[in-house]
C-alpha cells in the first residue's frame, strides 16, 4: 500500500549516497525487508519500475533480500522462527512479543559508478 | 503516488488552516519535484548536488571519450529507508518527555469509531486529565469539528493524499498547541490499518481500534498493526449480538496477533467499559508517560 513512499525514500537516499560517493549511475539497489515489514515486495518492484528512471536508476536490478521473522522467548532464553503469525514458542508454548527479527526495512546496499 | 490507497509521498499538507512549505528540487534528468524535506535531511545533501547535474553527457560504459573511468563500486549502506521518519518521532518522543506528556497514537480502519471513542473518552476525562488531541485525515476538519465540542483544544492535519501520518507533521502540529498545559496527547492517525503501522509517531502508546463490526479476523488479516500495538480497543460491543461477533473467537485472535496488548472492551455509546480504559489512561500518565 505504502510501498510507493517507501520506495521513494530509498531511492532519495540512494541518489545522496551516489552523489556523495562522486557516482552518477546505480546499477543495483539492494533491499532488506522483513517479513514482518508490513512492505509486500512485488509492490516494491512495482513502485521501483514506475520511479527509477527519475532517479539514475533506469537500468538498475533491484534485489530484495527477505528476512524470515524471529521471535525471542525469554523463559526459554532462546529464538523461534515465527510462521505467519504465531508468535508462540514452540518449546514452552508461551506467546512472546518480542521480535529479534522480521521488521527489517533497509537498504542494505548500492552499486554505483 | 500509492495507486493502490491513493497515498503520496507528502506534497503539500494543512495543519489546521496553515499550508506547510514544500521543498521544490531537481532531479538528474531535469525533472522538477516537489515535496516535503524532514529539516534534517536538508543538510548534508545540498553540498553533493553538483555531482548530479555535472555529468549529463551521456557517456556509456563501453566507450569512454574522455579519459576519466566511472568503475563500479559497492556501497554497504545497511541503513533504515524509514530513518528520516524514526529521527523525527525521536524528537518527538524526547519533547514529549521533557514536557512529562502522554502521548497516544490511535489507528483504526475507517469507520472503526476511533472518533466517537476519542469524543467520549474526552468528555469522562475532564478534571483527570487535561487532553489534547491531533487528528489526521485526507480532507475536511469534519473530526476537529466533533472533537472540539468536547473542549479540548484539537488541532487538524489535512494529509492530502497521504494515507498515513507522518512524525514530521506531528512536530508541525505540535507547535499549535499549549502542550505545557496538556498531561495528555491523542493523535487521532488517518484510518488505515496498513501504512501507519510503519510510522512510529513518537508514541509512547500505540492504540489499536478494533469494531466487533469488522468481524473477528481484522489481527489476522493485518498482522503489523495488530503486532506494533501496545493496547487494542474492542469497540461498539453494544452492537455485538446485531453483528453476530463471537467474542472468544475474537479475543483469541488479537492475543495471538499481539501478544503483548492490554485489551479492553467498551462501547462509547452506551458508556460500559468507558471507565477502565480511561483508568488505564489515568494510571499509565501518572506512571510518567512511560511504556
Amino acid at each position: 500500500m505504502h510501498e510507493f513512499s517507501i520506495m521513494q525514500a530509498a531511492l532519495e537516499t540512494a541518489g545522496e549516497k551516489t552523489r556523495a560517493a562522486g557516482a552518477t549511475r546505480i546499477h543495483r539497489l539492494t533491499l532488506r525487508v522483513g517479513a514482518l515489514s508490513g512492505v509486500v515486495p512485488e509492490a516494491l518492484r512495482f513502485a521501483f519500475d514506475a520511479m527509477k528512471e527519475k532517479y539514475s536508476a533506469a537500468a538498475a536490478e533491484l534485489e530484495i533480500e527477505n528476512v524470515p521473522a524471529a521471535g525471542w522467548c525469554a523463559d526459554c532464553a532462546a529464538e523461534f522462527a515465527v510462521a505467519e503469525i504465531n508468535y508462540e514458542c514452540p518449546r514452552c508454548h508461551r506467546p512472546s512479543g518480542e521480535l529479534r527479527r522480521g521488521k527489517e526495512m533497509e537498504l542494505a546496499s548500492l552499486e554505483i559508478s | 503516488m500509492c495507486q493502490e490507497c491513493g497515498c503520496s509521498k507528502p506534497g503539500p499538507y494543512k495543519v489546521g488552516e496553515r499550508l506547510v512549505d514544500t521543498h521544490t528540487h531537481t532531479l538528474p534528468d531535469g525533472t522538477v519535484v516537489t515535496h516535503e524535506h524532514p529539516p534534517s535531511l536538508r543538510s548534508g545533501a545540498t553540498s553533493d548536488d553538483h555531482h548530479a547535474h555535472g555529468h549529463s553527457h551521456g557517456h556509456e560504459h563501453h566507450h569512454h571519450g574522455h579519459g576519466h573511468e566511472h568503475p563500479h563500486q559497492v556501497l554497504n549502506l545497511n541503513t533504515g529507508i524509514l530513518n528520516a521518519n524514526d529521527r523525527a518521532a525521536e524528537q518527538n518522543r524526547g519533547a514529549f518527555k521533557a514536557l512529562n506528556l502522554l502521548a497516544i497514537n490511535v489507528v483504526s480502519s475507517p469507520g472503526a469509531g476511533k472518533t466517537t471513542l476519542l469524543t467520549k473518552t474526552l468528555n469522562e476525562l475532564k478534571g483527570r486529565l487535561r487532553a489534547g488531541v491531533i487528528v489526521g485525515d485526507l480532507a475536511t476538519d469534519n473530526d476537529a469539528a466533533r472533537l472540539r465540542t468536547t473542549g479540548a483544544p484539537v488541532v487538524q492535519i489535512a494529509t492530502g493524499t497521504l494515507c498515513h501520518l507522518e512524525a514530521g507533521m506531528v512536530a508541525e502540529a505540535m507547535k499549535q498547541l499549549d502542550l505545557r498545559a496538556l498531561d495528555l496527547l491523542i493523535i487521532e492517525n488517518v484510518g488505515n490499518l496498513v501504512c501507519p503501522a510503519s510510522f512510529d509517531l513518537g508514541e509512547a502508546v500505540r492504540v489499536v481500534v478494533h469494531s466487533v463490526t469488522e468481524g473477528e479476523d481484522k489481527p489476522l488479516k493485518y498482522p503489523p498493526m495488530f503486532h506494533s500495538a501496545d493496547v487494542v480497543v474492542v469497540t461498539k460491543t453494544d452492537m455485538a449480538a446485531a453483528a453476530g461477533f463471537d467474542r472468544e473467537l475474537a479475543l483469541k485472535n488479537i492475543r495471538q496477533a499481539s501478544p503483548r496488548a492490554k485489551i479492553f472492551e467498551l462501547s462509547a455509546r452506551s458508556g460500559d467499559g468507558v471507565a477502565a480504559w480511561c483508568d488505564y489512561l489515568v494510571a499509565l500518565k501518572a506512571g510518567a508517560g512511560a511504556r
